[in-house]
Formats: C-alpha cells, structure tokens, sequence
C-alpha cells in the first residue's frame, strides 16, 4: 500500500448522473451507484495523490468522520473489485 | 400508467443487420433490415444524444457487424458526447490496428468479441465463414491498445463440450471476462432448434466445468453463466423487466424493448423516424404493454415470483403459444410447460459424442437476408 497512488482503471468512468441525481462508476458491463462518501472519496483517486494525501484531504474536508481508519480500507476493497489500479 | 417509468439505463444499438458471419442463433431477427433502410450518422447522433438526456449511461454498439459501419468512429464520438460508455459488440472481422485506435480516439471504452468454438474449423461451421484468425488477431489489437477485452460465447449442442477449451482460448487471448450464454429460442435460433438443443447431460456437463474454472480463474477472468431456462423450469428475468432497463434501437430506427420483440410488437414498433425516445419510452403502447405486474395472467398474477422473473420472457411466450401475455412457457407453473418439457428430456436428434465437435450435426439452416420476390418488386418500384 505505501506509495500506492490510486487512480480510476482505465475501463472505469465515474460520472455524475444528472437525471438519476447520483454518483456512478461505469464498467464495460455494469454500473455501480455510488453513495455520496464513495464518490468524494474515487474523486480523488487521480494517480497523483497517495492514500495518505487523499486521507489528510478528506480529513479537512471531513472533520470527525472517521476517514483514516475507513477510506484506505475501502480503497483496498475496490481495487480488489478491479476498479482501481 | 400515471408516473413516468424509471429511465432506462442501457441501449443496445443494432447498428446495421449485415454481416460476414451467418451464425444460426443469430439475435436479429428472422426479417434482416436492408443497408438502404439504415439509419444515418445523423439520426444516430441525435438518437444518442436524446438518450444521454433521458437517462441512458451504457450502449453496446452492436449489429450484425457494427464494423461495416463507416461513421462508426462518429457514431462512438457522438455516444461519448452524450455521457454514454460505448462498448463494441463485434465478430472481429474488418477490425485492424488503424481503425481500432480510430475507434479509441473516438472515446471507444470497451471490446466484446463473439466466439463461436475454440477449434478454428468448428467455429467457421457454426458461423458460416471464415473467421476464426480474425477474431484472434482482434483480440490482439484490443489487448494492444488495452482495452478490456470480452469474450461472448453462445452455447449450444456443437460447443457444450468444449468449454475448457473455450475458456483456455479466452484466457490466451487476455479476455477479462468470458460470456457463455445459453441459446435462447427464437428467431433464428428457434428455426434451427433441433440442431441446437443440447442433451440435459451436456449442460450438467458444462455447469461443472464452468464451476470449476470459475474458482480456478477467480479474481483474473470472470466467467458468466447464462442460464438455458428450457432445463430449469424456472424463466429467466428477461431484460430485467420489459421496459424497465434497456432498450434495443434497429438498424431501420424501430426502437424495442428487447432484440426479440419485433416480432410480437409488428406494427405496433414505435421508430425512431416518428416520435422521441422519451415518448418511446415513457409512452408507447409498445414500451407498456408488458411493464410492471398488471398485465400478467395465469399463474404469474399472484406468484410470490412475479416481481423476479417478471413472468419470464414475452418473446419465448408468444413464439411457442401465440400469445405473449402467457406465463413463459419455461416456467414449470405455466399450462404450456409441456411444449418445453417434451423438448428438454427427447432432443430430436441424438447427442454429437462428448469429445467430437460434431461434425456431423444436424445442418444447419444459416442467417441470411431472404431474397424473396418482395425485395424484387421493391427495387422494381424504385
């Protein structure tokens, strides 16, 4: 995990659905709606931003929400779904 | 119907009805729409564009062969401006490394590529053409680019017993996930039902060897299973509902609620020419005919059941009872199951050997355009 960068596989598109009002991560043949905390946190997933970066940003974001001990747990979850690299 | 029904999430756009191959389970149906009845670059566009509003995030850019579209690239770039994720549902034949990076550079995100056998002289029977080394040098060009790379395999009695071998291919060709889908009856497939109905021995056969290879190959290809309902009694939930997910738009603007349903539907097939996607769906007789639960009859109406399989599948009722607001006669509780049940336990012709492509299968009768005196008298008128 140390150094790790998250960013959005290739084939995955995370895009505002503006008439259904939600958040989605498009695949080659599924979509997965996102709740607003996963959409905040994928957003920052740029290939530039190292996990801790993206925990301190939320942090900020965040105040009292428990994000260091819950995002790099999901950012594991979702590259073990292939979603991230 | 008061409120406006959830907006539908895919579209699957059957770009054109020409193709080199002539698979005999061909989805399109039985009556091929001519290249001069196509729809334009033009009226593609807006189709595309009018379904990104009404809520579509998902096309399949399929046909026939989608390749011998020209304005494909157009077509993709127009999806792509729309907010749609294309994903190209092809034979492989006509690809090359220039036209796909064409079809990247358009916004193309993902591959589809159909496989009929792992052995290159099976698979050229059942499609009808030469085909095979094209389809694995596509493979090669999608892994090139790096585009994720699906494999669409449908399965009946001629490839049911190959599909370790079916699964090694998809593996050496870098495909990410592998399809195998059970023919479904009707169309082209129900005309060559007797060559293309497996034994209930093959299926369990394929059912364990699939298990197999889906623990083996677990978190590196994903295998799907798509179930054949003649076996099971139980009906698959077609299209998640009719007119609840998707919708299909025909190479001639005919817009549908499955691929299969042209056929029911007949003049009642609202076109694309006519009225908006939105009245389409949100308003057609067609689109509403078979939506939600009212509809339904027989044993579907109070089945603990009917919000799962939604009855099953209209086309398969209609096709083998005429009346497509039966229960589907796959289900084991529809008064038509027998028409199903008689074929499932006494396939027509005897079972090919376990280990043999079957060559020597019932022949089968090959998707072509018919070339019937109609199609004369038209080109006489015009």
């Amino acid at each position: 995990m140390t150094g790790w960068r998250p960013a959005l596989a290739r084939s995955v598109v995370l895009r505002h659905d503006r008439v259904r009002h939600a958040d989605l991560l498009v695949l080659p043949e599924r979509v997965v709606v996102l709740n607003g905390q996963a959409a905040d946190v994928l957003r920052l997933c740029d290939g530039r931003r190292q996990v801790g970066e993206i925990v301190d940003e939320l942090t900020t974001r965040f105040p009292g929400a428990p994000v260091a001990d819950e995002v790099p747990t999901f950012l594991d979850r979702v590259r073990e779904e292939g979603w991230l690299r | 119907m008061t409120t406006a029904p959830a907006p539908p999430w895919a579209l699957l756009a059957e770009l054109t009805h020409a193709c080199p191959l002539h698979c005999p389970y061909c989805s399109n149906p039985l009556e091929l729409v001519r290249r001069s009845r196509e729809l334009s670059t033009e009226e593609w566009t807006d189709i595309l564009r009018q379904a990104g509003e009404l809520g579509v995030v998902h096309t399949h850019l399929s046909g026939g062969e989608p390749l011998l579209r020209p304005d494909l690239a157009a077509i993709v770039t127009a999806a792509e401006s729309a907010g749609i994720y294309t994903q190209l549902v092809t034979s492989g034949v006509g690809l090359s490394a220039p036209r796909l990076s064409t079809l990247v550079s358009a916004g193309l995100r993902s591959v589809q590529l159909s496989v009929q056998h792992a052995d290159p002289a099976a698979s050229e029977r059942i499609a009808g053409h030469r085909s095979f080394a094209a389809k694995e040098r596509a493979a090669a060009q999608v892994r090139d680019v790096g585009l994720p790379l699906g494999l669409n395999v449908v399965l009946h009695r001629d490839n049911l017993d190959a599909i370790d071998a079916i699964v090694d291919l998809g593996v050496a060709w870098g495909a990410e996930r592998i399809e195998l889908a059970n023919v479904q009856f009707y169309g082209w497939a129900l005309r060559n039902r007797t060559a293309l109905l497996p034994t209930r021995d093959q299926l369990a056969r394929a059912q364990e060897t699939v298990e197999r290879r889906r623990e083996q190959l677990a978190g590196e290809v994903e295998l799907v299973w798509v179930v054949p309902d003649y076996f099971d009694g139980v009906p698959k939930p077609c299209m998640g509902g009719w007119g609840a997910v998707s919708l299909t738009v025909a190479p001639d603007g005919g817009v549908l609620p499955c691929p299969a349903s042209a056929e029911l539907l007949g003049p009642e097939v609202p076109n694309i020419r006519d009225r908006s996607l939105k009245w389409i769906w949100n308003s057609s007789p067609a689109f509403n005919r078979y939506r939600g639960t009212d509809w339904m009859s027989g044993p579907c109406g109070d089945c603990p059941r009917r919000e799962t399989d939604f009855g099953g599948c209209r086309c398969q009722a209609y096709a083998l009872t005429g009346d497509a607001a039966r229960t589907d006669p796959a289900c084991a509780l529809s008064p038509d199951h027998g028409l199903v049940r008689a074929l499932a336990e006494a396939p027509a012709t005897s079972p090919p050997a376990a280990d043999s492509p079957s060559a020597d299968a019932a022949p089968y009768v090959y998707r072509r355009p018919e070339r019937h005196h109609t199609d004369v008298t038209r080109g006489v008128m015009r």
